[in-house]
């Protein structure tokens, strides 16, 4: 089933760190936020396979926002 | 004097910049980016030019903007503030080449020590301790592993461009070495463009003890005593406080003697900062801030000296009316950084728009603020909103003072760290005054 990956924070998209296709475990890093010259990692919730990341590089994110498709 | 300073930053340190340029009649001119039109320091300065978007790479940090913006406003000198361009030799350079006067010392004094393994040798070569450590960077994972089984594990790996904490990593054994190596590698490349690193041995439980040094070029360097600032998250200070407490008087003198002679070594002039680790009778030198420190209002309120005029002072070539045992300190005073983080989630960024702010006040009590009601607090700065400076006869007075001005915050539309302070000030080891720089990971404050 898929499942939204959700910003908990408000920042902006850093670094893009996986990609449709990967594989990934709980709590493996999907996306990097920066927020207030801090590197916060936004973490897969459950293992899965990335369906699609929704954001890109440089883009603000809203806390709350979905950042990436799990299925 | 001088005429007019363009202010570098932004927040709470334009106002206190802004402050002083006015104390002296000297015209201000601030910078801001699009994100901080309504922020109250570009309200405050004499002027003020706009130059660029929100990201501080297209606006605080371009320096070609920031010399734009001085030339058009016709300025005498720039004022760095602390963060963003403060200690970027380039930045201090471009100042010179373009005519400005820059405030604060030359710039070649800032890349000797902005190189952290060469403010180490230098430092070495002034008697000034160090911390036990690799001779120079280590360049290859096996001078890495050499160099970190000599000086004994746990150690931690450090940047060679930059300090701050960032890029600084502990390696508990060997087998953790490789990985640390290539994350601190990462980090130190990402934020000093420049992967090198080097190594020191891991302190246990020890305090941050930093003294103020002053030097106006024409006669002797002096410091202006010392400031404890061991509460710290991420390896960046929370609380400072002048004097330590429970420092024994000989290690004083031996720190603040070493921190004159570290100054005087590299010829230092302007306002500076020599951080040491102190651990037992034991201290070490770790780096130099070549600039003015956020936690310089605590030494201001006990020599009751006026830092920010004497850097505009001295800028101007005038020399400074400071004797070295004129210096004196007198009564406590306690600095609480309020940042917008949320404690309760591992002081994560709280950025949002200020709904309410109401500041405490009271006798002893200075606020720096650097926001006001309805402003936006943006995820691309520094989440520093405010500093409480509270004052006292004694150390016991200023903790008292501190504790009834951080209850008489109100702060709506953003978290903030104050109930971690809060808890902080209230703890019988921070009313003791035994403090390290490890308790706040180590949890010593959570409720």
């Amino acid at each position: 089933m898929a499942e939204e990956v959700k910003a908990h924070i408000t920042g902006v998209v850093f670094q893009i760190t996986a990609k449709a296709g990967d594989a990934v475990a709980a709590g493996d890093p999907v996306i990097v936020l920066e927020s207030m010259k801090m590197e916060i990692p936004v973490e897969a919730p459950r293992a899965g396979t990335v369906k699609e990341i929704t954001v890109a590089e440089g883009q603000t994110v809203q806390e709350g926002d979905t950042v990436a498709v799990l299925q | 004097m001088l005429s007019s300073v363009l202010v570098a930053n932004r927040g709470e340190i334009a106002r206190r910049i802004i402050r002083a340029c006015r104390s002296l009649g000297i015209r201000s001119v601030a910078v801001y980016s699009e994100a901080d039109r309504a922020w109250p320091f570009v309200a405050e300065a004499d002027e003020a030019v706009a130059i660029g978007p929100a990201p501080p790479r297209e606006s605080y940090l371009d320096i070609e903007r920031i010399l734009d913006a001085a030339r058009r406003a016709g300025v005498e000198a720039v004022h760095p503030g602390y963060g963003f361009l403060s200690e970027n030799w380039r930045f201090a350079r471009a100042c010179e080449q373009a005519g400005f006067i820059f405030v604060g010392p030359s710039w070649q004094v800032i890349q000797q020590m902005g190189d952290k393994v060469e403010a180490r040798r230098l430092m070495a070569a002034a008697s000034v301790p160090v911390v036990p450590g690799s001779e120079g960077t280590v360049d290859t994972l096996e001078a890495a592993g050499d160099a970190a089984s000599r000086i004994g594990y746990p150690i931690l790996l450090k940047a060679a461009a930059g300090g701050g904490g960032i890029g600084m990593m502990r390696v508990a054994e060997e087998a953790a070495l490789a990985a640390a190596v290539a994350s601190a590698q990462r980090r130190a490349q990402s934020a000093f463009g420049s992967g090198a690193l080097f190594i020191e041995r891991f302190l246990q439980a020890p305090r941050h003890v930093e003294v103020q040094v002053f030097g106006d070029g024409h006669g002797p360097l002096v410091h202006l005593h010392e400031r404890e600032c061991s509460i710290q998250r991420r390896h960046q200070k929370l609380i400072e406080e002048s004097p330590a407490p429970n420092l024994p008087a000989t290690v004083k003198a031996r720190l603040t003697e070493a921190a004159v002679a570290g100054g005087k070594a590299v010829g230092y002039v302007n306002a500076g900062t020599m951080e040491f680790v102190v651990a037992g009778v034991e201290f070490y030198f770790l780096e130099m801030n070549t600039r003015l420190q956020v936690e310089h209002p605590v030494t201001e309120e006990v020599t009751g000296l006026d830092l920010v005029q004497a850097q505009l002072r001295v800028a101007a070539g005038e020399p400074l009316q400071w004797k070295q045992d004129e210096i004196r300190q007198r009564g406590w005073s306690i600095e609480c950084r309020i940042y917008a983080e949320d404690p309760a989630r591992g002081f994560l960024p709280s950025p949002g728009r200020l709904a309410r702010l109401t500041l405490p006040a009271g006798l002893g009590i200075r606020l720096e603020c650097g926001v006001a009601e309805g402003v936006e607090v943006s995820v691309h700065y520094d989440p520093l909103l405010a500093k409480l400076v509270a004052s006292g006869a004694t150390r016991d007075e200023a903790i008292a003072r501190t504790t009834v001005a951080l209850d008489g915050f109100v702060v709506e539309g953003v978290k903030t760290v104050i109930p971690f302070l809060q808890r902080v000030v209230r703890s019988a080891a921070f009313r003791a005054g035994s403090v390290h720089t490890q308790m706040v990971e180590q949890g010593a404050f959570d409720g």
